[in-house]
This record gives structure tokens, C-alpha cells and sequence, in this order.
């Protein structure tokens, strides 16, 4: 690197296109946040702070992502080592036409990948995109429900579902609590934890979710649905359990 | 005025994403909301769904270890070298 006796590094450095109204990211239309283009710039000078950020900022979000594209931890975490290794070779060549996070996870995504194609396992989304979304699987137990015929209700539930309000906060936000989605969504189909994982743990926009796994709306939605209904049956049975 | 097939809880269920999203056509979302507004079941459910996913979010608030940061900033200083 011997970007360290130049003068601040020139806007064409790194072709930047910002948006004019906020310093928002804005994945699928590609611009850089202000703040992503000093990052860069102070990444590309070696700044270990920056660095130190940016690890602070994604690396347990890779992990994650990582792991549902091989599952076993200590894989999952050289597959972002590897990551990280792959974003700073390519730092000099970022162009900055899509935003920071989203060149990040796709290097990740990338690793993610070959890795599992070398353990031989099956990727989740290289295939057909039209996978299951047809089939009217329902996501609670009909058994649940009274029956369409049902003289006084039909169709409504059998026995009230058990309301969580009264689970004390500690039992709510408590280690073993958090293992049990843990374990719920890393039991979940490779589709559905994917869409899971970066909508409601990660918090990513159904936009976002959807341009980076390259699938529709409509097939997101449905991926969500029966994610967060699983999810939400793992937690209704360890509830139940005390 | 709409005549109103009246949502069923197993339907209202099968809904409740498309409902979050915001993906519903208006008039079965007033449907929707018009059924939960008057069902125990149905809005402790929904509840429910609300808590999965705000407890899904609280996964993310985990440290990076330690001894990972370590391993990382010593890829970063050799990267530095290059």
C-alpha cells in the first residue's frame, strides 16, 4: 500500500455517486452513503480504526448470513475470514457502484459458496427461483381451527393460543430463550432462513432482501411467512413448557 | 359497500405477513384489521408474531469475540504490507 504519502484520496479515486437529499444508503440503486466513502478512504490509507469499524459493524452479521450457507460454526467463520481477506484485496478496485454493505455480502455470499459447493452441499437460491410457492401449506396446525362446518364458529380457533404478555421480561430476553430461536431458524429450509435472517435479524428492507438474493417480492413474502410461523411454534412450545 | 366474506381465524393467520408488509389490497386489510379488532385468538396471535419477530432482532445485538478481532487485525496489518 503506498497510498500513505498521497494527498487525501480525489473523489475519482472512487466514482461516487451520492445521493443529493439524504446520506442514506441506497442498495439498489447503488449510491455511497458520505459516510461509506470516508470509511473507504480511510480503509484504503490502512486506518485500523476504520477497519476496527467496520469488523464492529458486520462481522457477526456475516457469521450469521455465513452459516446459512454452511451451517457449522467453525466453517462459517472461515468462510468470513476469507470474506475480510476479500474485501481489503478488492478495496483498491471498488468502484462504489453498489453501497459498502452490499459489495461486503456478496464477497461473503461468494465465499459462502464455494465453500459449500466444496463440502457438497446444495445452495440455497441457485436454482430454480420458483421453488415451493405454489403449494397451500398452511403454517399453523389445522388441527387448530374448528372445522368449516362448524355450527358456531368456523374456521376460528379451537382453543385460544396462549398469550405471552405475561412472560416476565427477564424469561423473554434470557440466554436459553435466545438459543431456542437460534435453533429454530438454523432448523429452518436454507430458503426460509436466508429471507429470515436478513429481514428480522438483520433488519434489511424487503427491497434489499430481495435484489440481494435475487427473488421476487411475492417469494420473499412467502419464504417470511412460513419462517416467522416456525419460528414463532418453536417459541410457543418452550413457553409452554415452564 | 363491499360485501364482505367475513375472514375466518385460519385465514386471518395465513395473512398475518402479507398484513405487516403492508401487501394487502385495502379492502381485505380493513377486513383483516376488522376481524383481530373483535378476536382474542387472532390478536394474540398476531401479538405473538410481533414478539417473534422483535426477539429476532435482539439477535443481532451479540459482541464479536475478542480473540476474532485479534485474528482479524492481524490479517488487516499483513494486508497493510502488501
Amino acid at each position: 500500500m503506498s497510498e500513505s504519502t498521497h494527498s487525501p484520496a480525489s473523489p475519482s479515486d472512487v466514482r461516487i455517486v451520492q445521493e443529493e437529499t439524504s446520506g442514506k444508503n441506497s442498495p439498489s440503486t447503488g449510491t455511497l452513503s458520505t459516510e461509506d466513502v470516508h470509511l473507504i478512504e480511510m480503509l484504503r490509507r490502512g486506518d485500523e480504526a476504520a477497519f476496527v469499524s467496520l469488523i464492529d459493524h458486520y462481522h457477526a452479521s456475516m457469521l450469521r448470513l455465513a452459516q446459512v450457507y454452511v451451517p457449522a460454526q467453525s466453517v462459517a467463520e472461515e468462510v468470513v475470514q476469507e470474506a475480510w481477506m476479500g474485501v481489503l484485496q478488492g478495496l483498491k478496485r471498488f468502484e462504489g457502484r453498489s453501497s459498502l454493505k452490499t459489495w461486503i455480502f456478496r464477497i461473503l455470499t461468494n465465499c459462502a459458496k464455494t465453500r459449500a459447493l466444496r463440502e457438497g452441499r446444495s445452495i440455497p437460491f441457485s436454482s430454480l427461483p420458483d421453488f415451493d410457492t405454489k403449494s397451500n401449506m398452511s403454517v399453523v396446525d389445522p388441527d387448530r381451527f374448528l372445522p368449516p362446518d362448524d355450527p358456531v364458529a368456523p374456521g376460528g380457533w379451537a382453543a385460544l393460543p396462549s398469550s405471552w404478555e405475561n412472560i416476565p421480561e427477564d424469561r423473554l430476553l434470557s440466554e436459553e430463550t435466545r438459543m431456542r430461536i437460534e435453533t429454530a431458524v438454523m432448523a429452518l429450509p436454507p430458503h426460509q432462513c436466508a429471507v429470515i435472517t436478513l429481514r428480522d435479524i438483520e433488519g434489511w428492507s424487503a427491497e434489499e432482501t430481495c435484489h440481494f438474493l435475487g427473488i421476487s417480492e411475492v417469494n420473499q413474502r412467502v419464504l417470511l411467512h412460513r419462517a416467522r410461523a416456525k419460528v414463532r411454534q418453536a417459541l410457543e412450545k418452550y413457553f409452554e413448557e415452564e | 359497500m363491499l360485501i364482505s366474506n367475513k375472514l375466518t381465524c385460519k385465514e386471518v393467520v395465513e395473512l398475518v405477513t402479507d398484513y405487516l408488509e403492508e401487501a394487502l389490497l385495502p379492502e381485505t386489510e380493513a377486513q383483516f384489521e376488522e376481524h383481530v379488532a373483535s378476536c382474542p385468538g387472532c390478536t394474540i396471535y398476531v401479538q405473538q408474531v410481533r414478539q417473534t419477530i422483535s426477539m429476532l432482532r435482539k439477535l443481532t445485538e451479540e459482541p464479536t469475540f475478542p480473540e476474532t478481532k485479534e485474528e482479524l487485525l492481524q490479517i488487516f496489518q499483513e494486508w497493510k504490507k502488501e
